[in-house]
């Protein structure tokens, strides 16, 4: 067993809170994030520079920025906040609107991964699995995401490593209220404000590089498993 | 029957492509850079061409108002680069079309025994060898149940020894599947080996088409084929053997001997003829060691090229003008064709 004493409650909390936080926003942006990098890397269209300009911003704006046009944008007075909140759907100041800002902060880095991985496949296997009959939905399906897959893994840890360490953004978005919306690097931040909150701080540090090594490690066997397969 | 006839524009070349393929193998042939993949792409619905038609059996894939999906055309592709699957073993390659084309799910056994695939079936694409790697692409194609099948230069990619490993395969496909095949090349060798119909291209465009013994036989069109190519092909049909081991076959234009090969009575053979193989004489020559001394009747003349027709076939001789005015070589002309050499392609 592994002793849970040397981290208090709360800093436990906050690690679960940054596990589940950053897994929420991975697995929920993953299929946009697909969709929009099938989008730039295989579709023409008027509007692709802008889209790919609007999906980059939160990496070049500062993180501060990202997370007050949240704030604007999905808080209970804002435009897109006030029509959810009728349907039960509330990020500003809970657990939600922390993996909604991780997502997006996370979100260009998976698209640029899986985008290139798409840039990649060979479009004529596309076109040979066309010629036997598979609709293409079936080709995309049994050809080009299987073919990806090693692109979409890329994608997803470094979504999930970003996500793991979002902290302009979502103290902006969400503030940092323990058990609430206290992830792992504001719970560290927090504790940096503290005289006494030094050790602390210093076994966080310790579990995000332990969860960030973590993530590499296993997508990395993912990968290997992958290609011995295929 | 598959009919062909499309305009398309490309930077730097504009096709202008119309040809009819019946049954057998027709052969697209032509340097590389004229126009032969667009054209195949064209038709297995890969790229949509500025305007034209292009029909199937009497069923229009291509039209004013029709531009049917490469799903829907029902033409096997065999690639160059053959385009298997990576990620899939050769039987799921194999049974890739099975969902979507039913019909040719029944033949799995027969076509995976034809081209002898059974071996491969657990390998994945990239332990195959390049020779291995087109059986299996062609077996797929086969296995998508398909009105015709297009090769685009299967063999190009391959070493002569795997090429000769090929052929037969692909002979085997000519003779005992009754579908109608476009075969993309621009080796010389392939299309006598393989074709039954001639496609010649050139910057874009069809400069003939026919059946390749014609082409063959024509001063005009052979030595497009490459100057030292020009000559016959001729059908056969083995009668019987000499006392003394010669063979002898029955052309459309009269009998003729071979040496002694190992060929059962009745076998069907190709006659391949030379023209820098056949001298001409005015009176029957005596005393000669050529066997092959047919009496032939000039059809047509061009320069040193003659034409000759032979009963119901046609061959060429290759000689100098000097002869041809010493002669007297004129169409009509009645002489002596002496055939030095026949080589014999299987049929």
């Amino acid at each position: 067993m592994i002793p849970t004493d040397w981290l208090g409650p709360q800093e436990w909390q906050a690690v679960r809170l940054s596990l589940r936080v950053a897994g929420v926003a991975t697995l929920v942006s993953l299929p946009f994030a697909i969709g929009v990098a099938w989008l730039l890397a295989r579709r023409r269209f008027p509007g692709h520079g802008l889209l790919s300009g609007i999906v980059h911003l939160p990496l070049i704006l500062p993180p501060v920025v990202t997370g007050y046009l949240l704030l604007v944008t999905f808080g209970t007075q804002g435009p897109v906040g006030s029509m959810l909140k009728p349907l039960g759907i509330v990020f500003a100041f809970r657990w939600t609107g922390a993996a909604l800002a991780c997502g997006i902060m996370g979100f260009p880095l998976m698209v640029r991964a899986i985008r290139l991985g798409f840039e990649a496949v060979d479009p004529r296997l596309e076109q040979a699995a066309a010629t036997l009959g598979a609709p293409r939905p079936w080709i995309f399906l049994t050809v080009t995401l299987p073919l990806i897959l090693p692109a979409i893994l890329a994608g997803a840890t470094l979504g999930f490593a970003k996500a793991m360490g979002e902290f302009g953004a979502t103290i902006t978005f969400v503030s940092n209220i323990p058990g609430q919306t206290q992830t792992l690097p504001s719970a560290i931040y927090a504790l940096l404000q503290t005289p006494s909150g030094e050790s602390a701080a210093l076994r966080l540090v310790a579990v995000s590089v332990v969860i960030a090594m973590g993530a590499v490690l296993v997508s990395e066997w993912l990968a290997r498993r992958m290609k011995g397969r295929g | 029957m598959l009919e062909v006839a499309f305009r398309h524009r490309f930077p730097g070349l504009a096709l202008d492509v119309a040809f009819e393929a019946p049954s057998g193998i027709t052969a697209l042939f032509g340097p590389s850079g004229c126009g032969k993949s667009t054209a195949i792409n064209a038709i297995a619905g890969l790229l949509r061409p500025d305007q034209g038609r292009i029909a199937l059996d009497g069923r229009v894939l291509f039209a004013d108002s029709t531009n049917l999906t490469p799903q829907a055309r029902r033409i096997g592709c065999v690639f160059q680069d053959a385009r298997l699957f990576p990620h899939m073993t050769v039987e799921a390659n194999l049974r890739y079309p099975s969902r979507w084309r039913r019909g040719a799910a029944r033949d799995f056994d027969r076509i995976i025994g034809m081209l002898a695939l059974e071996p491969l079936l657990q390998r994945r694409p990239d332990t195959l060898s390049g020779g291995e790697r087109q059986r299996a692409a062609i077996g797929r194609a086969l296995l998508s149940d398909p009105a015709l099948l297009v090769m685009d230069e299967p063999l190009a990619a391959l070493d002569e020894a795997r090429k000769a490993e090929i052929m037969p395969w692909l002979e085997r496909l000519r003779d005992e599947i009754r579908l109608p095949i476009l075969y993309v090349s621009h080796s010389v060798a392939e299309v006598l080996r393989l074709a039954t119909t001639v496609v010649l291209m050139r910057q874009g465009r069809v400069l003939h088409s026919g059946p390749l013994t014609r082409i063959l036989a024509d001063p005009e069109l052979a030595p497009q084929l490459g100057a030292r190519e020009a000559g016959a092909l001729i059908s056969a049909t083995v009668e019987g053997r000499e006392a003394d081991g010669m063979i002898r076959v029955a052309t459309a234009g009269g009998p003729m001997l071979l040496p002694d090969l190992d060929l059962p009575q009745g076998q069907a053979l190709r006659l391949r003829i030379l023209a820098h193989e056949v001298i001409l004489a005015r009176e029957a020559p005596q005393g000669l060691s050529a066997l092959n001394v047919l009496p032939v009747t000039v059809a047509r003349v061009d320069g040193g090229l003659i034409q000759l027709s032979f009963g119901n076939e046609r061959m060429l001789a290759q000689v100098t003008p000097r002869s041809v005015k010493a002669l007297e070589l004129l169409p009509g002309t009645q002489c002596h064709a002496i055939v030095k050499s026949v080589s014999v392609l299987p049929s």
